[in-house]
């Protein structure tokens, strides 16, 4: 096929109604919840939860119709028909949701990137018990990723989260820490949820001895110890989880137990390879905010009698307008990266560096554009009236979750130049 | 839909490039910079890939339709060799597109065929006024009408190829609705036009340009470039800002791509210093401002080819060529940096791929001067 930028007409019409949801429900609590940090968005969340509902129990019912028809999904067909496009309506959506408020986003009752891991290297077992619930009741139901622990940042491989097999009960007994959970809350405490929570079976064996681990809602010694107070996203629940000896069924580890040697894409390596496809997410984040934020500061120059022209020669510009321009630019330049790397995983390809380079310039474009929106309006951006201030410190998380801008500069970094993690530190 | 991939065609045509570009340009592009000139053998060799021809189409002389990603594809590779020659070579282009889209049926017959021959025809265009506050769209060079006949005033600079050309599109205001319009003057022997000094530049060296003053130049009313239908001027600007972007996006790469490979080999410390964050860190901004100048050039060029409307293509058009200019100056500097020293010796090309970079905003007048 050409070089097309072209947006399915099926996509275009989701993203409709999904911009409608946004200006409607999210946009009208969006103060509140930022105002009265650990509300939850409740009208969003019983409105949107029949949808995701119905969407799972589809999605689920296709995953193991495959896994019976042993991993074909009549393959022939699907090469024929060309590809779905299905992470570019994924992307489309969060990016209208996260226009509409990227705290509420967040609180999607879905799998979340649970849901990732489990579909990435779990068995047809584990995906029928685990994600069931996900697609069926009338109680929204939400899952969580935990990583991060207080010495275990950018540095995944120094998790101390242990996991250590009983071999009389055959059950793994979980110990230790985790931060940042987004959703921890939710999944754990105000739901039948789950998390996936990394521990290490073998402290000794680095990142090889690093497993995901399903730990489910009402799971003895587990306990749910903080939640944050935050800079922005602050309608997002973000907690730190104590496991204190809970003990979880053998099956509940998804992948082999065995600590394989560095290239074993059960480990490690599979969790980073979800990266490839929630990062340019995340990007799609950041375009969200950066949008909502650029259109508003048009609309307020417009209102005071200020446009943005687009055929004048530098002398003819003022401050003002160069900038607007510059933002827009910088946004634009983002959203075609992270469609590029969408474009890549609905076609099936390898796309890590593509993915990392468009969550290190959406991050960053966000973070400035945001900040520039405020400077812009100045007391009107600066006031809690209006929500110019609110994005500025939505979008910063963009620059920081799934990799630092930095983290993820380092992974271009190494893709470019061929090293590996040790020859380039 | 959505897809990145070029066609097996234009991949077929990015690749006759490219072994142009690494096989004629680059090793000579040094030698060409010092002497202020590119050989007849390079240019003949390069005019032979059709790259003009092939946006003609055979009814006129040509063998191939326009498609303007396919011709940022190409410019991108071009640049990549040599920018000074990618401008030298796509100089009759500068007449031959504006008379490809917006010229009278006459002027297509014309002057269309010129361009299917085996050897460049000097065919050029004069836009860039020598001034602070340059305004495409606010031209000081007027045009006024005379009876049957169109009289220039004005002076011009930046003219490629001005000497040896036969032909010259000249942009000028319209005295009468104030409208940048384009007039087809024949190059040499016409009264009132004089071809100044050859102009000494920063960079793009192997590129003549010069300054012409036009002193009541008489253009007779059919080489009015689209007649009655005017000029369309904010199409062909558009079409010049995408053109020059993907340039921009080519000498980018070139940079990139040297800073690159000779940190990977520079040993300082007792590592390459592409080893270290601080160097591996402005290489991966570099990478992400290449393709993300690439695909905002892409993008606009696609807009051109789907017939988006044009205020649409105008937008996407202005903010790629701005974005272009600003990466352009961020990338090559970064390679002369990532050199240190060495970077600003001229043996490498790094320091000449900067001040080429700088130049490319001379051409039209733009957000960024």
């Amino acid at each position: 096929m050409p070089i097309s930028f072209e947006i399915p007409e099926n996509i275009m019409q989701q993203q409709q109604m999904t911009h409608f949801v946004a200006e409607t429900v999210m946009r009208p609590h969006s103060r509140d919840l930022d105002e009265n940090e650990h509300a939850r968005p409740t009208e969003f969340v019983q409105m949107i939860w029949p949808v995701l509902r119905d969407q799972q129990a589809h999605t689920l019912q296709k995953m193991l119709a495959k896994a019976q028809n042993g991993g074909s999904e009549g393959g022939e067909k699907k090469e024929k028909r060309g590809p779905r496009y299905e992470y570019l309506r994924i992307m489309s959506l969060v990016e209208e949701l996260s226009w509409g408020d990227v705290g509420v986003y967040l609180c999607l009752p879905s799998p979340q990137l649970a849901g990732s891991a489990i579909e990435a290297v779990g068995t047809t077992e584990q995906k029928e018990r685990l994600l069931r619930r996900f697609a069926e009741g009338d109680q929204p139901v939400w899952g969580a990723m935990a990583m991060t622990e207080p010495g275990a940042g950018s540095d995944t491989s120094a998790i101390q989260t242990v996991a250590t097999l009983d071999p009389d009960t055959n059950e793994w007994i979980l110990n230790g820490e985790k931060i940042f959970c987004t959703s921890g809350g939710l999944a754990l405490e105000e739901s039948n949820g789950l998390v996936i929570v990394w521990a290490t079976v073998d402290r000794s064996a680095g990142r090889a001895g690093m497993k995901p681990f399903v730990v489910e809602a009402g799971t003895p010694g587990v306990s749910v110890t903080k939640e944050e107070l935050k800079h922005g996203i602050r309608a997002s629940n973000t907690v730190s989880i104590v496991f204190n000896d809970a003990r979880i069924p053998y099956n509940n580890l998804l992948g082999s137990a065995e600590v394989q040697q560095k290239d074993s894409k059960d480990g490690f390596k599979g969790a980073m390879a979800t990266f490839d496809g929630s990062r340019p997410l995340v990007a799609a984040s950041a375009l969200g905010v950066g949008r909502a934020a650029l259109e508003f500061v048009k609309e307020q120059l417009a209102e005071a009698g200020i446009t943005i022209p687009y055929d004048q020669p530098y002398h003819k510009l003022t401050a003002v307008q160069r900038d607007v321009l510059e933002m827009e630019a910088q946004l634009k330049a983002a959203k075609l990266l992270t469609l590029r790397a969408i474009a890549m995983l609905d076609h099936g390809q390898y796309n890590s560096l593509q993915a990392s380079m468009c969550k290190v310039k959406a991050g960053k474009a966000v973070t400035w554009l945001t900040q520039k929106a405020v400077e812009i309006l100045g007391q009107l951006g600066y006031s809690r009236e209006w929500l110019v201030e609110k994005w500025m410190r939505d979008g910063k998380i963009n620059d920081i979750y799934e990799g630092t801008g930095q983290i993820n500069l380092l992974i271009v970094a190494r893709r470019i130049l061929d090293y590996s993690s040790r020859e380039l530190q | 839909m959505l897809d990145f991939t070029p066609t097996e065609e234009q991949q077929m045509l990015v690749d006759a490039i490219n072994r142009y570009a690494e096989n004629e340009l680059q090793g000579q592009a040094h030698e060409m910079d010092e002497h202020s000139d590119i050989p007849d053998s390079v240019l003949l060799k390069g005019w032979e890939i059709g790259l003009l021809p092939a946006s003609i189409p055979e009814s006129l002389g040509g063998f191939g339709d326009y498609s303007a990603v396919t011709n940022t594809l190409a410019f991108e590779e071009l640049a990549y060799g040599d920018l000074a020659t990618a401008l030298k070579l796509m100089a009759p282009a500068l007449l031959a597109y504006p008379v490809l889209f917006s010229g009278t049926d006459d002027q297509k017959a014309r002057f269309l065929p010129l361009f299917g021959e085996p050897a460049p025809y000097p065919a050029t265009a004069a836009l860039v006024e020598s001034r602070i506050g340059f305004d495409p769209y606010d031209l000081r060079t007027t045009a006024t009408r005379e009876g049957d006949h169109i009289v220039l005033n004005g002076a011009k600079a930046y003219v490629p190829n001005a000497a040896d050309a036969e032909w010259i599109l000249v942009y000028a205001k319209d005295t009468e609705t104030g409208k940048t319009n384009g007039f087809i003057v024949e190059g040499a022997n016409v009264e009132g036009l004089v071809i100044g000094e050859r102009e000494k530049l920063m960079g793009i060296r192997g590129l003549p340009t010069y300054s012409i003053q036009l002193n009541n130049v008489r253009v007779p009313a059919d080489l009015e470039l689209g007649g009655h239908n005017g000029t369309q001027f904010e199409h062909l600007l558009n079409h010049m800002h995408i053109g020059l972007a993907a340039m921009a996006t080519g000498v980018m790469r070139a940079s990139y791509e040297y800073a690159k490979n000779y940190a990977k080999e520079r040993v300082q410390f007792g590592k390459p210093i592409a080893s270290k964050q601080a160097v591996a860190f402005m290489l991966a901004e570099c990478a992400i401002e290449v393709d993300s100048t690439r695909l905002l050039v892409w993008e606009a060029a696609w807009q051109l080819d789907s017939d988006k409307p044009v205020n649409e293509i105008t937008q996407a058009a202005y903010l790629a060529r701005e974005y272009a200019n600003k990466a352009a100056l961020f990338v090559t500097d970064s390679g002369v940096q990532v050199l240190g020293g060495h970077g600003f010796i001229r043996e490498h090309p790094v320091e000449r791929f900067l001040r080429n970079a700088r130049g490319i905003p001379m051409f039209t007048g733009m957000a960024i001067a």
